[in-house]
């Protein structure tokens, strides 16, 4: 593969891309700046726990409620009814109340700490492609002109679905697939947001979250029953706490095991059932596509069927966004050398700079930066460039649309319609979350990412910097646009 | 001198564009790309390799997502471990995505790569697309 003359610089720019992160040579960025975890930039309104392995809604005041109802309801129950119908009755009882507590204990932390199939926000460069997919349908939009609203048809088993496109996490979301406006992300057969669990319900922890209704009814009406068992034969203080919340709990919480029930044996998610998507009601010929036409299968698919890995990766480490495939290496020696190191930045540089260039295409809205890189030769100067190149990654909020105004304005309408439509189920509060509420379009970009150009380094000020800067925006814009 | 280009010569050759494959939702929810050919690779690869990289990519994702005896089985056992029985083995799934990821490279090595192409993991990219990068088609060591 090395042919005789080439090899030396071969090695050389080889060695170079190893050593890139620890050499010596590095820049000042790349020295200071610890490695981070994808879920440390993770774009959402989630929060974290345990580094990363734990993932929860904002909100989780309700969920600790649940908690403590629980813990509290069972405690009461273990402590001050077990013994007594442990000997009267039978000692199965406290066992089998025991199975079923930690049963519910476990299928609750498990859909509450699970990632419940949140979808990744694109690229940059994959959200531009769409841009430019979209505006070769559309057609040229001038300014002043609302581009209709963007959607995608598909034929899913016969049934035309349509596929919106979501302006937060700029992709087409898959069919089934939701923003949730608490967690601000897109999920995978989006369910409902529940408060209670504190976490969105989908495609990666219904199952959960249904075994944790399920068994939760078990549990309310077997406390439920042997408290009134207990209180008919002796009266408690205690035992009134738990009958009271055994009684209200029963009533809500067996009626929504039933509803998911229902829900699962046709194939339905919350979200399209309160829709009625594919109610009769609609029209003659609307149906689910996405059942498998029997309850058994349904039910077999729902809760036994493959579990899709985490999309978003949250304990992966951020990488520089290169071309390169991650784990691709060929066991090459270091040798970091000055001239390599600004080659590879060199090529750092013109990744960035095609990426700026369809950022830019896409956002005709210019923030003006100041850049003070360091002076002196533009080799250092090059290099100092790779430096803030590789704080961008695929974690860099992406940039609004080009007419972010008019077509949020857009999707707000729409926003409203279905609003009217969703209501609250049962007696428990779950947020179904109407389409997405768009991202405002003052979304700002990352202030160090904008004062970048395929311009050699210089010391810049702001005035030449921006001048520069939207001609040779404009200029590759052009380019770009052929 | 002309050469074909190997993995490592694509990590100094310039990024020339990037192409997305997208979902193809016709079947519904799972996970399968569409298999027309995009007009930028026209001239960089033939239309027949490319489809047959992308089917058995569908393929391998069919069957991480195939509802049957041993899927079921599986959640099943699952279920009565408590979903503890994952800290010990992997889901059928992440064995079926670790597969795809050696074919992916695979394909790299031997068939994009020499011609100035590199395909992205979709697993990388959420599920969403397949991205082909084009990279210049210029010969190495003429800096």
């Amino acid at each position: 593969m090395h042919l005789g003359v080439e090899e030396p610089i071969r090695e050389c720019q080889y060695n170079q891309i190893c050593t890139h992160n620890s050499s010596p040579m590095g820049t000042p960025h790349t020295k200071k700046k610890k490695i981070k975890r994808k879920w440390q930039v993770f774009q959402g309104r989630n929060k974290f726990y345990c580094n990363g392995r734990i993932m929860m809604a904002k909100q989780t005041g309700v969920f600790y409620l649940t908690m403590v109802l629980i813990l509290v309801t069972s405690g009461l129950f273990f402590a001050f009814d077990c013994p007594f119908l442990a000997s009267n009755l039978t000692p199965a009882i406290p066992a089998i109340g025991g199975v079923l507590f930690i049963f519910v204990m476990g299928m609750l932390l498990r859909a509450s700490f699970s990632d419940p199939g949140v979808l990744p926000r694109a690229t940059p460069e994959e959200a531009a492609d769409i841009e430019r997919q979209i505006d070769t349908t559309n057609g040229p939009s001038g300014p002043g002109y609302r581009p209709p609203p963007r959607t995608r048809e598909v034929l899913i088993n016969g049934q035309t679905v349509k596929l919106k496109y979501c302006f937060t996490c700029k992709i087409f979301r898959p069919p089934r697939a939701s923003h949730c406006s608490l967690c601000d992300n897109c999920v995978e057969r989006f369910d409902h947001h529940c408060p209670w669990v504190g976490n969105c319900v989908g495609r990666r922890n219904y199952r959960f979250f249904y075994l944790f209704i399920l068994s939760l009814s078990f549990l309310t009406i077997f406390i439920f029953a042997f408290v009134i068992t207990h209180i008919s034969i002796f009266l408690d203080g205690c035992t009134v706490l738990e009958v009271v919340v055994c009684f209200f709990s029963v009533w809500s919480i067996v009626g929504l095991s039933g509803f998911h029930t229902y829900l699962i044996s046709s194939n339905q998610t919350t979200n399209e059932d309160i829709k009625g998507s594919w109610s009769s009601k609609r029209g003659k010929g609307n149906y689910n596509p996405y059942s498998y036409g029997n309850f058994i299968t349904n039910f077999c698919a729902a809760l036994c069927g493959p579990l899709p890995p985490s999309l978003i990766d949250r304990r992966g480490f951020v990488q520089p966004d290169t071309p390169q495939p991650a784990a691709q290496t060929n066991g090459t020696g270091a040798c970091p050398s000055n001239q390599v190191q600004s080659h590879m930045c060199a090529q750092d540089q013109c990744i960035q700079s095609t990426k700026f260039v369809l950022q830019a295409a896409t956002n005709p809205l210019l923030h003006s930066q100041t850049v003070i890189l360091g002076g002196g030769t533009p080799l250092q100067a090059k290099t100092s460039l790779g430096g803030p190149c590789s704080t961008l990654g695929p974690s860099q909020p992406s940039l609004p649309s080009s007419i972010p105004g008019l077509s949020c304005g857009g999707e707000l309408m729409a926003l409203r319609d279905s609003e009217i439509h969703c209501h609250h189920h049962l007696h428990h509060q779950h947020f179904i979350s109407p389409e997405e509420t768009p991202s405002p379009p003052a979304a700002l970009p990352c202030a160090t990412h904008l004062g970048h150009h395929v311009h050699p380094a210089q010391l810049f000020d702001p005035a030449s910097q921006d001048s520069l800067h939207e001609d040779s925006v404009r200029g590759l814009v052009k380019l770009s646009s052929v | 001198m002309a050469e074909t280009h190997s993995l490592q010569d694509l990590r100094q050759a310039a990024v020339a564009s990037k192409v997305f494959v997208q979902r193809d939702y016709t079947s519904g929810t799972i996970c399968k790309f569409q298999t027309k050919f995009p007009a930028e690779l026209e001239s960089r690869i033939d239309k027949q390799q490319f489809e047959e990289t992308i089917q058995t990519l569908n393929n391998l994702y069919a069957d991480a997502e195939k509802l049957g005896g041993r899927s079921y089985l599986e959640g099943c056992l699952a279920c009565l471990t408590a979903y503890t029985i994952f800290l010990c083995m992997e889901t059928h799934y992440e064995k079926v995505l670790k597969k795809i990821a050696k074919y992916i490279q695979e394909q790299n090595e031997k068939i994009y790569a020499p011609l100035g192409l590199l395909l992205t993991d979709p697993i990388e990219r959420g599920l969403r697309v397949v991205e082909i990068t084009i990279f210049e088609d210029r010969s190495i060591g003429s800096r």
